[in-house]
């Protein structure tokens, strides 16, 4: 009889420990993870592919250069015409172009946009604001990236579209890699761009 | 504010515009000492909402900031 009731007591008993076991280890599970989601620094992840333009170039620079600024990590992906912001001696010739721009500070009709010259007058006066305003510098930018940490992916089907090699890309970038790596990178992002 | 906390290190950021005067600041406060205090110094009337931003989210204390002229004043304790 003693026996029965020790051995349904030992049940009992177990059980309980059992559940407030299970009760412990998922609260402490649970703050690990918070506290891991917490610590882990944020992270900004762009592609930059549609244009190789003085404002595509400034879009993506500025995010990126201010995120690490903010303690966050960030990784910006150079494909099809952004390549162009990536090339060696390129980032001071990059252009703004009013051909089906509506948004030009002076009105240009595209009738007048499709003229040759246009292109590089409208980018001789932005260039000419940018200096007399002292707005960083794309190159500046481009720097300041580079320094704080931000990678700065070209990426490789692009890179051979338009037969470049490595050399021809400023000093400093990662190894050129393909859409897989980026995206592995942007699924841990928190915020994600495409400019 | 001068008199009451020591400045240990005054940035001019005045002229630059967004993202300059977070970047340089951020930049600065890299170099300091844990506890001391920089005073930044813009012309930038967005640097007040964004000086705000990047102290809450770096965790280095805006301890008081100031608009004089047009000058606005952020005097940021590095935490960490």
């Amino acid at each position: 009889m003693s026996t029965m009731l020790d051995k349904s007591l030992n049940d009992l008993i177990e059980a309980k420990v059992k559940e407030l076991l299970d009760q412990r280890v998922e609260t402490l599970v649970e703050e690990k993870l918070k506290k891991e989601k917490e610590s882990r620094r944020k992270r900004l992840a762009i592609a930059v592919v549609s244009k190789g333009t003085i404002e595509a170039a400034y879009s993506a620079l500025i995010l990126a250069t201010t995120a690490a600024a903010l303690d966050m990590e960030a990784g910006l992906y150079f494909s099809f015409f952004g390549l162009n912001i990536l090339k060696k001696g390129n980032q001071d010739s990059l252009k703004v172009v009013p051909l089906g721009n509506p948004a030009m500070p002076v009105l240009m009709p595209n009738i007048v946009s499709v003229l040759p010259g246009m292109t590089a007058l409208a980018t001789l006066m932005m260039k000419r604001e940018i200096k007399k305003k002292k707005i960083a510098t794309v190159p500046e930018l481009m720097q300041i990236a580079i320094e704080s940490g931000v990678k700065l992916w070209p990426c490789q089907m692009a890179m051979n579209m338009f037969d470049l090699k490595k050399e021809d890309l400023i000093d400093g970038l990662p190894d050129p890699v393909g859409a897989a790596t980026f995206l592995e990178y942007a699924a841990e992002a928190d915020i994600t761009l495409f400019i | 504010m001068a008199g009451t906390v020591k400045v240990d290190q005054i940035l001019d950021c005045k002229g630059l515009l967004c993202p300059l005067p977070v970047i340089r600041t951020k930049q600065t406060i890299d170099k300091m000492t844990v506890g001391q205090v920089l005073e930044m110094i813009s012309t930038d009337p967005g640097s007040v909402a964004d000086m705000q931003a990047w102290s809450r989210r770096t965790g280095h204390e805006l301890l008081e900031h100031r608009t004089e002229n047009g000058l606005f004043q952020f005097y940021i304790r590095k935490a960490k």
